[in-house]
């Protein structure tokens, strides 16, 4: 039977599986909106921004692990939809982002509501296309969910002008997908696998480096094996908390910029440093020439060649999906009898806990005025250390990151690589209707949440009850402590003179706001708000103006030169 | 870390904008190029493409990685790894009157090149070889000579048995 462009559409996203299409509306896809009126086999969430719409789909990804999905209109729906997709491009997120497009015969004639879509979005979509053929449509849309999902993942757009959503053209969903041109790499290399178990083996002080590779290849599992079969020590970039239990005692914290004092300094003095779908970012390795300054052999597990030796050289590069690779180690070793040396990593473990003595994340717990890191240790308590939490970009996401203890992989849900302001609401939207039974906050600031603020009123249209953590220190705090830092405490423009009353305007979007300015209320005020398991609570915490995120590496210095709170 | 000249060959699908998935990488990562010359093969699907780049080695291994990541390119070969041969086709539009004229036409056969276009006052000459050849034809004639030159860039291939295909 033949079917129009947008049957088709449609077809394919219900074949797919997809469970929801964040989106909103518009001349060119008003065809494949009236056939989503139709069908009950996938719902659409109606969001007020369409950033909103992809941050809520990446989110979604982000939880799950399946491919996000959104939907958006030429022209503006799409320009709006570039941050969304530069946010889960950097992170490697699955997404399948569908794009009105005006009519082919408009297209380049500068027609009301166009942009060059497949041009706008190129360097930061993992692929894209512009669908010209309606019989071409299905078979696309099956590549986008294919190359969304698979090797390194990565947002793909697909682009469909009006006209093609109305012509018609007989439906069958592939089965498969076949490219000559795109085969990722899957099994690591036998030979090199052999030569990293050498030098694992041989290690004497051994630091397994994890990134956000682990839990986009939920290999959180093969990577505590392997940890506890060779008792290595653990670090995370920010990415990858919670593909290592952060409670267990192997485990150094996050390492970078903020990272631990015993993480970076382990990073720093290994000799043999296992990277496992982490890319030595900027934020991570600081300083290279510092970086480089010690002997270390490196091993690097990634499953994009091109993340290999980009900014590191490393010395047994393995091209592979995570979870295949470390498998294969695990079941060699236990092939095998031979183990690291046990006194020298007995020197090394004893070496790393001088270091951890120093407990880098102290802080005032004594503060007449509320601490953000005490909220988030309280909010960890009172979620048993097992809810979704989302954040947005600042300060406040590292203390999430530092003091929220994540245990499991994908309850952490942050933008590292764009760093983009504004995420935190529509990724808890995202989360919690992928898991509506779930506990999802979302920790965030008073400049972030104000960036999205308007998807509270979707919150409410789909009564996600999701409470959300404001550490409100009236100010662009992250932005403020490099001012002080750097900039000999000129604070330009990171204080805004007005702020909105956020109980009201909870309340406003219908929902329940609180205010709480007293450290001794901040327990019971979390207490109150999880018990409300079916409203949303935005919880307003005043916390202390000046509190500054510790350790911190400052720009162009080396790992190990950290500030830490107790000298200043 | 020394900057090489390399000769690249990418083996693509022939599709609309592939050519500017490659163009937007080097100008994207700051990569540098020198020519780039693409055109469909005798299997109309793929089209063959050269790019001459020059970088330390670890930038040009970065770029051969960031061109096999991107979703229509099918194969990638550095042919500066191993023995190949380049060609580039030059037209050079000379003044060629008076004393000029039989100098232009001696210049032409030295370099084994070919005169396509006569009229009275000008030659045009179809040259072909390495840059290096085209560069040094050149260098040989009088620049006050010279109208007009347009040059395709290099297009390389592997000698011997050396072959790129699918
Ligand atoms: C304010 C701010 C401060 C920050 N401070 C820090 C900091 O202190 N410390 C820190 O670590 N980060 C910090 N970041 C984040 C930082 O910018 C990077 O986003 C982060 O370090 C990258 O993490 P990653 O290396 O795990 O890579 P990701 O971006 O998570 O990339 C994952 C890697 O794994 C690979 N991969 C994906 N799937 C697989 C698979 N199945 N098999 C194999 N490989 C796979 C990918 O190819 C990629 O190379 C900060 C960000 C912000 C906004
Ligand atoms: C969209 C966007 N614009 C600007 C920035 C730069 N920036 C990074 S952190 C920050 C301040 C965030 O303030 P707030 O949300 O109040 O969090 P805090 O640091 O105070 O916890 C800014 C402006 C950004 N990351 N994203
Ligand atoms: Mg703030």
């Amino acid at each position: 039977m033949e079917l129009t462009g947008a049957e088709i559409v449609v077809r394919c996203l219900a074949e797919e599986g997809v469970e929801y299409v964040f989106g909103y509306p518009g001349g060119a896809v008003l065809n494949i909106y009236d056939e989503i009126f139709k069908q009950d086999k996938f719902k659409h969430v109606l969001v007020r921004h369409e950033q909103g719409a992809v941050h809520a789909a990446d989110g979604y990804a982000r939880a799950t692990g399946r491919v996000g999905v959104a939907l958006v209109t030429s022209g503006p729906g799409v320009t709006n939809a570039v941050t969304g997709i530069a946010t889960a491009y950097m992170d490697s997120i699955p997404m399948v982002v569908i794009t009105g497009q005006v009519p082919t015969a408009a297209i380049g004639l500068d027609a009301f509501q166009e942009v060059d879509t497949v041009g706008i979005t190129r360097p930061c979509v993992k692929h894209n296309f512009l669908v010209k053929d309606v019989r071409d449509l299905a078979v696309t849309i099956k590549k986008a969910f294919h190359i969304a999902a698979t090797g390194r993942p990565g947002p793909v757009v697909v682009d469909i002008p009006k006209d093609v959503t109305m012509h018609t053209a007989e439906f069958a969903y592939p089965a498969g997908v076949e490219m000559r041109s795109y085969n990722p790499v899957l099994k690591g290399h036998a030979g090199q696998i052999k030569k990293a178990l050498q030098m694992v083996l041989g290690a004497r002080r051994p630091l397994l480096y994890t990134g956000g590779g682990v839990v986009l290849g939920n290999a959180a599992e093969a990577l505590r094996e392997l940890a506890r079969l060779l008792n290595f020590p653990v670090t995370s970039t920010l990415m990858g908390l919670g593909g290592y239990p952060a409670t267990d005692r192997q485990f150094l914290g996050m390492l970078g910029m903020h990272g631990t004092y015993e993480a970076n300094l382990s990073m720093q003095h290994c000799d043999v440093l296992v990277a496992i779908g982490a890319r030595f970012d900027d934020r991570v390795i600081g300083n290279p020439a510092h970086f480089a300054r010690e002997q270390r052999k490196i091993i690097h597990i990634d499953v994009d060649p091109s993340s290999i030796s980009k900014r590191v050289k490393v010395d047994v590069p393995i091209v592979g999906d995570v979870k295949a690779v470390l498998e294969e180690m695990l079941r060699q070793i236990k092939a095998g009898r031979e183990r690291p040396d046990q006194e020298a990593l007995t020197a090394w473990w004893t070496q790393i806990e001088l270091w951890r003595a120093k407990d880098c994340l102290r802080y005032n717990r004594q503060s007449p005025i509320i601490k953000p890191q005490y909220v988030v240790e309280k909010l960890w308590e009172v979620t048993g250390g097992e809810a979704y939490v989302t954040s947005d970009v600042g300060q406040h996401q590292m203390w999430a990151a530092q003091y929220y203890r994540f245990n499991e992989p994908r309850r952490w849900i942050n933008s590292g690589g764009l760093g983009t302001m504004g995420v935190g609401l529509p990724y808890a939207m995202g989360v919690q209707l992928a898991h509506p039974a779930a506990q999802v906050a979302c920790i965030t600031g008073e400049g972030s949440i104000q960036m999205n603020i308007q998807e509270l009123s979707t919150c409410k249209e789909f009564n996600l009850p999701l409470k959300i953590i404001l550490l409100n220190n009236r100010y662009l705090g992250m932005v403020r402590q490099w001012q002080e830092f750097f900039y000999k405490e000129r604070y330009a423009e990171s204080y805004m003179g007005s702020l909105p009353d956020f109980v009201k305007l909870a309340e406003a979007y219908g929902h329940v706001g609180m205010t709480i300015e007293k450290p001794e209320d901040v327990e019971r005020a979390l207490r109150e708000a999880f018990a409300m398991k079916d409203r949303l609570v935005f919880m307003n915490f005043i916390t202390d103006q000046e509190e500054n995120v510790f350790p911190m590496v400052p720009g162009g210095k080396g790992i190990t030169e950290m500030i830490l709170a107790e000298e200043l | 870390m020394k900057s090489r000249r390399h000769i690249i060959s990418v083996l693509m699908e022939n599709e609309a904008g592939a050519l500017s998935r490659v163009a937007g990488l080097f100008s994207a990562r700051g990569y540098n190029i020198e020519s780039l010359t693409v055109a469909p093969t005798e299997d109309a699907t793929l089209s063959r493409m050269t790019i001459v780049t020059t970088g330390s080695e670890e930038v040009v291994e970065q770029i051969v990685k960031q061109l096999n990541k991107l979703i229509d390119v099918v194969k990638v070969l550095d042919l500066s790894d191993g023995h190949h041969i380049e060609r580039e086709l030059m037209l050079v539009k000379v003044r060629a009157g008076g004393k000029d004229r039989e100098e232009m036409k001696r210049m032409a056969d030295i370099f084994r090149g070919r005169i396509i276009d006569v009229t009275d006052k000008t030659y045009t000459i179809e040259l072909t070889g390495t840059g290096s050849k085209l560069d040094a034809f050149l260098e040989a004639i009088d620049a006050a000579v010279i109208l007009e030159t347009v040059r395709t860039g290099a297009s390389g291939i592997g000698r011997g048995e050396r072959v790129l295909k699918l």
